[in-house]
């Protein structure tokens, strides 16, 4: 050999094949590794639309709470006054309440704290002091007396009240603003971000920018401690109203649940303050008139010297109401519409009062336009429909607290309750849309989809550099779209599953160049590899998939069989994959999401009796309860519950026997289901949650949640 | 039988379609020209970077502008899947490929991956390692890396 520098040929040969060898090797590992990180980046948007359309979808179960309602007023004549009482009041479920008789009821001087209770003692005016001790309390899990929490309402209502429509912030008095997005109840979210970037103080202002409520577990300690920052430093903390700082959207996502939990004798109270706090939130921030800061957008109406004047305090639940000629007399009829939203011709024609509009066919969903024109005009007529039966057997209206304001001021503006209502309703509620334009949001039911075009508008009209807002969840916790002129920004992280998606928060210096901090506040997330993170929430995704397709049943079959014309018991996958998009209307990639949910197949064809079984299999086990029942239940889970939570008017959580008869009486006429009064006493006792004559809602909702399957369908039942 | 093909062409044609849509954004029939590579292989193909840069030729616009058209993808895109072109690797060729150039060969991952004729950029160098290595014996367990990978087959 000679030296190190060197090689004989036969042995560079040898060396240079091996090298070759190698690399070839390399690549071919290399093409293995490509494939695999591209299948795990389709995987990870698929479970990613699952979510999302899920999620919207289920804002359309307004839509159906509605037809429920129509079809009630349409076919259920009250035999006798028990049974007029109870429709009559699922649509009035709110109390008008004067300012002074909000006050007494919300009373909390009278409360006694006892020596026992080692929780923050808040005195007014609070002081940052107040504030640490309320965080740490927080962190240990520790609750706020409800004496504490109705002197903070109490305090914050008198605060906001105050305060303007759309708040102003100037870079130069605090440097830098932070803005946040959505926190949705997830305080660990808000400890991160406190964390991160430091508290509120006079040099560091905040703004927060809605939907602090709802579907995490934490709402109220969110609001809790927003609200003492907001006392504590009120040039420097702002919030906006969200789309769900709305007492409607909490009785169907979980805030009212919350806030009856945690506070089992005062909880009525809370509510009470909190709807009325809601309603005082400012709408909008601008940062050195620069930035619009509104939670869900803008729409081709929206006008800035309108919200600045309207009295925003009139919107309890941003609901139309009633449409009268200048009257100051607003009373609450509210209906039960919750999230479903529709933006009202000022020019409708009244509908005939005589007859009950049924509604039209719908058309299909695929035709947006023509599907939103004929959503407006049906919602629309039954609303009317059912308020003017409403109206006749309600009670003379009485002035309300909002009656304070002078009948000359209202004389002033020319504005209908219409028109301003929809201002609120559009920066509450839309969504931006990569096309120019702007259409009705009949995903959400509320607001509307806004182009860039509208987008370039609003900026020039009001000499703005670019809209800020939320109400939509983003991978990466912010994003930009319309040219970098609308940024989205989104704080609750892990949203949908842990790992689903990062939350941030974005700063703004006296340059207004956004700067992001993104973060994942869970400490599962940190220890799993990509593989597992998207592992996880896609099992999340697809459980909550089998769920929908489960309640789907009935419908399921009957597609199938359409494609099986010869009855053999299999479709082709491809015939699979129309059949269940003509069922569910999801828009999903059905052919990309096959295999996570069809497993079997014999000869790429699918058995779809044995997979229905199957996916039956994962419910719990209610094999007493008929199937068809049961469907009904899963599909309209969440209508059932907002329908529960209204009738349980002193919010304890429990029905009476009799109130639990009625609905499900009047919903399976509706649904057409034969429900015998013996087939609801056998549904109640078969679930065995009957107390004192007594339900508890909450128990028998639970019990219709899709069981976690501990073993992969892969393996066969044994038969 | 000329209908039954026609049948397995509009299948696949649907395929494509859905896989494409998962990436388009902004509802225009385009995706980013970045994002070729994942959507071809998700549809099943085992394409090597300059296989997929000869496909991005044929699917590209005369000015490249950065974004593909699904009318042109389409049809380029089904002739593959009907030619059945960038087929997979079967699995004991990708064992004996780690064999010969980790074993065999006294080569470090790092240099034979990045130095390859389709070299790994410092992300998927990164994101491999991560997931292949075995922290505890600072090894590459190859056959439960192939398991894994295969695993999620169709």
């Amino acid at each position: 050999m000679g030296n190190c520098t060197s090689l004989q040929p036969l042995q560079f040969r040898r060396l240079a094949l091996f090298l070759s060898l190698a690399f070839k090797a390399a690549v071919l590992i290399q093409q293995w590794y490509r494939r695999y990180v591209a299948r795990l980046e389709m995987r990870r948007r698929c479970t990613w639309r699952i979510f999302q359309s899920i999620e919207y979808a289920c804002e359309q179960d307004q839509i159906k709470l509605h037809n429920f309602f129509s079809y009630l007023m349409d076919h259920f004549t009250p035999s006798s006054s028990k049974e007029r009482d109870f429709i009559s009041r699922m649509f009035i479920s709110g109390e008008s309440f004067k300012e002074a008789e909000l006050e007494k009821y919300c009373d909390y001087e009278s409360m006694e704290v006892p020596d026992s209770y080692t929780g923050p003692r808040l005195s007014f005016p609070l002081l940052p002091d107040h504030a640490t001790a309320l965080l740490e309390a927080f962190k240990q899990k520790q609750q706020l007396h409800a004496r504490y929490v109705l002197n903070l309402l109490h305090e914050t209502r008198k605060h906001l009240k105050q305060l303007p429509n759309i708040s102003h912030v100037s870079t130069c008095y605090s440097e830098e603003v932070t803005v946040c997005g959505d926190l949705h109840g997830q305080l660990d979210d808000l400890f991160f971000i406190f964390y991160k970037n430091g508290l509120p103080s006079p040099s560091k202002s905040y703004v927060f920018n809605g939907d602090f409520v709802d579907r995490g577990k934490q709402s109220l300690e969110i609001l809790i401690i927003l609200f003492t920052f907001l006392l504590i430093y009120p040039k420097e903390v702002h919030l906006n109203r969200g789309n769900h700082e709305d007492h409607m959207v909490n009785l169907r996502y979980g805030f009212a649940k919350e806030v009856m939990q945690k506070y089992k004798v005062h909880g009525k109270k809370i509510l009470k303050m909190i709807q009325n706090v809601f309603c005082w939130l400012p709408l909008a921030t601008l940062i050195d008139q620069k930035v619009l800061i509104i939670h869900g957008g803008i729409s081709d109406t929206t006008d800035l010297d309108m919200l600045q004047k309207i009295q925003r305090n009139k919107f309890i639940s941003v609901l139309r109401g009633k449409k009268r000629k200048e009257s100051n007399k607003d009373v609450e009829i509210q209906e039960i519409n919750g999230e479903s939203k529709v933006e009202a011709e000022s020019s409708e024609s009244e509908s005939d009062l005589s007859l009950s509009p049924q509604p039209r066919p719908a058309p299909s969903i695929t035709n947006r336009l023509e599907f939103s024109k004929w959503l407006r005009q049906t919602v629309q007529e039954q609303i009317e429909w059912c308020r003017q039966l409403v109206d006749s057997e309600s009670e003379p209206e009485e002035p309300t607290y909002s009656s304070v304001v002078s009948l000359t001021e209202l004389d002033a503006q020319c504005w209908t309750h219409q028109e301003e209502w929809k201002q609120i309703l559009d920066i509450l509620w839309s969504d931006p849309m990569p096309q120019e334009g702007c259409r009705v949001n009949t995903v959400r039911g509320g607001g509307c989809y806004f182009g860039p075009d509208v987008t370039d508008k609003i900026l020039e009209k009001y000499n703005l550099q670019f809209l800020i807002r939320s109400h939509e969840c983003k991978h990466e916790g912010y994003e930009f779209c319309h040219n970098r002129k609308v940024l989205t920004i989104f704080s609750a992280s892990n949203y949908y599953e842990i790992g689903s998606n990062r939350g941030a928060y974005v700063k703004l210096g006296p340059d207004l160049v956004p700067h992001f901090v993104q973060y994942q506040a869970s400490k599962t997330a940190h220890t799993l590899t990509m593989t597992q993170r998207i592992s996880r929430v896609e099992e999340s995704a697809f459980r909550a998939l089998r769920e929908k397709l489960f309640a789907h049943t009935s419908a399921l079959i009957s597609a199938f069989k359409a494609y099986d014309k010869d009855n053999t018991g299999k479709i082709s996958l491809s015939s699979w994959a129309m059949a269940v998009e003509s069922v569910l209307h999801l828009g999903l990639p059905w052919r990309m999401l096959r295999p996570q949910l069809v497993r079997s197949t014999v000869d790429g064809m699918l058995e779809y009796k044995s997979w229905l079984d199957d996916l039956a299999m994962e419910q719990r086990s209610q094999e007493h309860i008929q199937s068809s029942l049961l469907e009904v239940i899963y599909r309209n889970r969440s209508n059932l519950e907002t329908i529960f939570r209204i009738i349980d008017r002193d919010h304890s959580g429990l029905i009476s026997f009799e109130e639990f008869r009625q609905t499900w009486k009047l919903f399976s006429t509706h649904m057409n289901i034969e429900l015998t009064d013996d087939g609801i006493d056998d549904l109640v006792r078969s679930i065995d949650f009957n107390k004192d004559g007594n339900i508890d809602f909450n128990e028998f909702l639970e019990a219709f949640r899709l069981v976690k399957q501990s073993q992969p369908i892969l393996f066969q039942r044994p038969r | 039988m000329a209908s039954r093909k026609d049948g397995a062409v509009a299948e696949i044609e649907k395929k494509i379609i859905e896989a494409f849509e998962v990436f388009d954004h902004e509802c225009n029939k385009t995706v980013d020209v970045r994002e070729i590579g994942s959507i071809v292989r998700s549809l099943g193909c085992f394409p090597t970077e300059a296989e997929l840069h000869e496909l991005l030729a044929k699917v590209e616009e005369e000015e490249p502008t950065g974004y593909i058209n699904l009318e042109k993808f389409l049809p380029v895109m089904t002739k593959v899947l009907l030619d059945r072109s960038y087929q997979p690797i079967p699995e004991d060729v990708l064992l004996h490929a780690f064999e010969v150039s980790l074993k065999r060969i006294f080569i470090k991952t790092k240099c034979l991956f990045c130095l390859s004729g389709e070299p790994f950029t410092e992300e998927e160098m990164e994101d491999m390692l991560s997931t292949a290595l075995d922290p505890e014996t600072n090894t590459v367990r190859y056959r439960d890396y192939i398991s894994m990978m295969i695993v999620d087959e169709t």
